[in-house]
């Protein structure tokens, strides 16, 4: 067992026990699906639009490479500079390399979960220049120095006292347990910083090919104005958000919106194309686009999971998750959380490293009923434990499951299994719920069910006879 | 070095394996039978939105009172200037914000208080400081409460978003159905040059990132004003 | 099930040597292993009309996951036709017999968990509740969440066992709020899962499948 996986499981020890958490989590979920049943009821009919949204994206994915030919072709002829990067770390260099170029000193950054998982932030700290994220939770979480708890909602974890606590600390501000309060602290903070950055970051939800614009949503404004009053734009976007045309913009936006944040449609969704036009009174000077790889294409070849490239960052899946909810957005410790964390992370990042994270789930399917584009989400989970199974199988639970075959498919042995079972069981409690009970997994904090001794087998022959 | 071709390289294999079409492992309450081609009109499935002016009209007040925005259908410009000022001297403005458009400039005479324009380059601590923007629009989207504006439109990307109170003049014809029209409107008016950045703005800006509270004014204006001509 | 089913004039058929689905096997990656199981059942249930099984979790293996443990092999066909055959209980007698009153009497309060595979792989929702409507003396009181994992998934609960304890707990809870005597369910494993953790930590719940109360008579 991987350091990984082994801090995952004392984290989600840790976690799993703390009943304040537990009740934080469930309330701030317990408003979000009732919102959320009410939006997808307004639906005509919900499960036809998920139908329509995968077929979508299925084609976008599909004929990738051409999307992504127009999308950068209508780009380009409008003045945008369009950077390629195969890694990470091309990416990063790239955008340094244009802060230093146009002498920026501060940058702000509206959300993007890209710049979480190729550390940009870092990146241009290191480098001399000042980065504020501007989404209010992804604010709270820079203050705080920890990555964000949810792709949607990083500072989902914290109540208002914690959050006046780290403003006080902070910033300096007098303590106050009103959300609105707190909000406009952050408010007035951020709003210096954007009328005197020099560059604007953000990411994307969707890259429109036939128009070559990025759709950007945010409920804050924080995009808008992150993209507005700086001389230069950054957007750091994966290969796999692209959109074919502007019209499919009014199916995914609603659903978008609905799935991840029990809302109609989000407040504002900005169409950028290009950089200040002539005749235009202010916008950026320079907008650049990152497309970034990292381990994207890898995805792609695999046709059996390509589908998970049709998601579309709504969080919805992390929002339904039981074992999400119980081990909170931390424990994974990777940048994507919940399961469509769980099935992306060993594409991005090795399965042999991250395949706990498949096995961490009780295939309850409720990921893949709440995704909107319909990714097949708990059966990657499988398909990715047969992999790393075969990958690699711990020789021990390689034994166990040819004893289970060689069990299961000789009825005497079967038969013959249960009974010595059932007497062993008569001596169980001698060594239960201790080290030594080899039922320890189970027995730590579950009694087990008394095996009977006459099962349906015996019932079935003694009715026959 | 751009990676433009290695990247492309690596889709172009990948892409010579065939994926499976989407919801062949669905379970049964979510199955729906798979498209011939890829859809295209989903104005059966999107919320349903009356055809009459009057439904889009209801409507939109219904979305509007739920986003709180403020929402005024007027019958004509006598109204529009009274309701103006009104506006003006219940919030205390001393200065607005706003592009030339015809509305606008009958606002800006109606108001007669000092005034930054954004139809050129401008100040921004100007802009940062004014009351409120003032700008017109390319449409209102009955199905979501939904206002739509582009840089031609609204003077520019950060009118419409930095003053603390937004307003928009707005016509009756401008009131659209749904989403899907409003995207093939924005195409066929500009759709051989598009503004560098248009936005679908629904509602004050508003977060949710505290304990899922719903705070509004979070960065962009803490109030949203459509008047309705 | 087995009396209910006769209870109804069915003849009924149990081929002795079954053992089991092969999902442990399968859940766990070890999809080679679960197949020399799976394909033994294909094969003792060649000649079967219709198969009807008593277990959510089952029922899915055998109606959705032995499609995908069989593609691309030679048993593919076979599996589907399988598949096809296979009803879980409370699926047979409503949808398939029409039949929601199964002459049972069982006076007590009573609140359903909905087992995952039986709700997302079956489409079991309205099925258990319409028999449970018609027995006698019985009262129905919905938990909230009602649909939520109970944290068993199998492998899951000793492997990961503080996540499906949490999970279970959270289960727990939501059934001592109805103020129910018994916990039904189509799926024994969930059951299992729910009893141990209640009897552990001493929690007045008691759980029944679906099939037992429909038994009473």
């Amino acid at each position: 067992m991987s350091t990984v996986a082994q801090t995952f499981k004392e984290t989600a020890r840790r976690l799993t026990r703390d009943l304040r958490h537990r009740e934080l989590i469930q309330n701030a979920l317990g408003k979000y699906y009732v919102g959320r049943d009410e939006k997808k009821a307004r639906f005509q009919n919900w499960q036809e639009a998920r139908q329509a949204a995968a077929e979508i994206k299925w084609d976008a994915v599909n004929h990738l490479d051409k999307y992504l030919e127009e999308f950068v072709s209508k780009l380009e002829a409008r003045g945008t500079k369009v950077f390629w990067a195969s890694t990470g770390q091309q990416a990063c260099d790239y955008i340094v390399e244009v802060a230093k170029k146009r002498n920026v000193r501060s940058i702000v950054k509206s959300k993007a979960m890209t710049g979480e998982e190729i550390h940009l932030a870092q990146a241009l700290e290191k480098s001399g220049v000042e980065v504020v994220e501007t989404d209010l939770g992804e604010y709270i979480v820079q203050l705080r120095e920890e990555p964000p708890y949810h792709i949607v909602f990083p500072a989902m974890h914290l109540t208002r006292h914690e959050i006046s606590d780290l403003f006080t600390k902070k910033l300096g501000t007098a303590p106050t347990d009103n959300p609105e309060e707190l909000t406009m602290i952050a408010r007035r903070t951020l709003r210096k910083k954007y009328c005197a950055a020099d560059m604007g970051i953000s990411g994307a939800n969707f890259a429109v090919a036939e128009t070559g614009m990025i759709s950007l949503t945010t409920n804050e404004g924080n995009g808008r104005l992150s993209t507005s009053l700086p001389k230069v734009h950054v957007a750091v976007i994966g290969i796999e958000k692209v959109l074919p045309t502007l019209d499919d913009l009014a199916l995914f936006l609603p659903m978008l919106a609905t799935a991840g944040a029990a809302q109609a449609v989000s407040c504002y969704n900005t169409f950028i194309g290009g950089p200040r036009q002539d005749g235009e009174s202010d916008g950026p000077e320079e907008f650049h686009v990152v497309l970034l790889d990292n381990g994207r294409t890898r995805l792609l070849a695999d046709a059996e999971q390509r589908d998970t490239l049709h998601c579309i960052r709504c969080g919805a899946c992390l929002n339904v998750c039981p074992i999400y909810k119980n081990i909170g957005g931390h424990t994974y410790g990777t940048t994507y959380m919940g399961p469509i964390g769980s099935v992306l992370t060993p594409h991005l990042r090795g399965l042999k490293e991250w395949k706990h994270l498949s096995f961490a789930s009780s295939l309850c399917g409720a990921c893949t009923e709440a995704c909107p584009v319909k990714i097949d989400l708990h059966h990657h989970l499988l398909q990715n434990r047969r992999n790393a199974i075969r990958c690699a199988s711990p020789w021990w639970e390689k034994l166990i499951f040819k004893g289970f075959v060689t069990l299961m498919n000789h009825p005497a042995f079967y038969r013959l299994g249960v009974k010595l079972g059932w007497f062993g069981q008569k001596f169980h409690w001698l060594v239960k719920g201790t080290r030594l009970d080899p039922m320890y997994a189970w027995t730590q904090s579950r009694e087990a069910p008394p095996l009977a001794l006459h099962t349906f087998k015996d019932y079935w022959r003694r009715k026959k006879s | 070095m751009s990676e433009r071709e290695p990247i492309l390289g690596r889709i172009r294999e990948a892409l010579r394996a065939a994926a499976p079409k989407p919801g062949l492992l669905s379970g049964p309450g979510q199955r729906v039978p798979a498209h011939e081609k890829r859809p295209t009109d989903f104005r059966p499935w999107l919320p349903a939105v009356g055809e009459s002016f009057d439904e889009r009209a209801a409507l939109f007040a219904k979305n509007s009172a739920e986003l709180k925005t403020d929402f005024q259908l007027v019958a004509d410009r006598a109204e529009l200037q009274t309701k103006l000022v009104a506006l003006a001297h219940a919030e205390g403005w001393k200065k607005i914000a706003t592009h030339a458009g015809d509305l606008t400039n009958f606002a800006f005479a109606a108001l007669g208080m000092p005034v930054v324009r954004t139809d050129s380059r401008y100040d921004v601590n100007e802009l940062e400081s004014s009351d409120a923007g003032i700008t017109e629009c390319d449409a209102l989207v009955a199905q979501t409460g939904s206002v739509v504006v582009t840089t031609r439109s609204a003077g520019g990307r950060a009118l419409s978003v930095l003053p603390p109170h937004h307003v928009v003049l707005a016509r009756r014809d401008q009131l659209l159905r749904d989403l899907p029209a409003a995207f093939a409107a924005l195409k066929r008016q500009y759709g051989s040059d598009y503004p560098s950045m248009m936005c679908l703005i629904t509602g004050p800006s508003r977060t949710g990132d505290i304990e899922r509270i719903l705070v509004l004014g979070a960065h962009g204006p803490k109030k949203l004003t459509i008047f309705c001509l | 099930m087995a009396q209910v089913l006769e209870r109804l004039g069915h003849q009924v058929e149990y081929p002795e040597d079954f053992t089991c689905c092969g999902q442990p096997a399968f859940n766990s990656g070890y999809w080679d292993e679960a197949r020399a199981v799976a394909e033994k059942v294909l094969a003792m249930y060649r000649s079967a009309e219709i198969i009807v099984g008593v277990s959510g979790s089952c029922g899915a293996m055998m109606t959705t996951f032995y499609k995908e443990l069989f593609h691309g092999t030679p048993l593919e066909a076979e599996a589907n036709a399988h598949a096809a055959k296979c009803w879980e209980f409370s699926d047979f007698l409503v949808t398939k017999l029409g039949v929601t009153d199964v002459g049972a009497k069982f006076p007590a309060k009573v609140t359903f968990h909905d087992g995952c595979h039986g709700l997302r792989e079956l489409g079991l929702k309205k099925q258990p509740r319409a028999l449970l409507a018609k027995v006698k003396g019985l009262e129905l009181i919905e938990m909230g969440a009602a649909e939520s994992c109970c944290g068993f998934g199998g492998t899951f609960a000793v492997k990961f066992p503080m996540i499906s304890t949490a999970m279970g707990e959270v289960k727990c809870d939501s059934a001592l709020k109805t103020n129910a005597d018994y916990i039904v369910s189509c799926d024994a494993s969930c059951l299992m899962h729910i009893q141990g953790l209640a009897d552990r930590q001493k929690k007045p719940l008691r759980t029944m499948h679906l099939a037992e109360v429909l038994a009473k008579q």
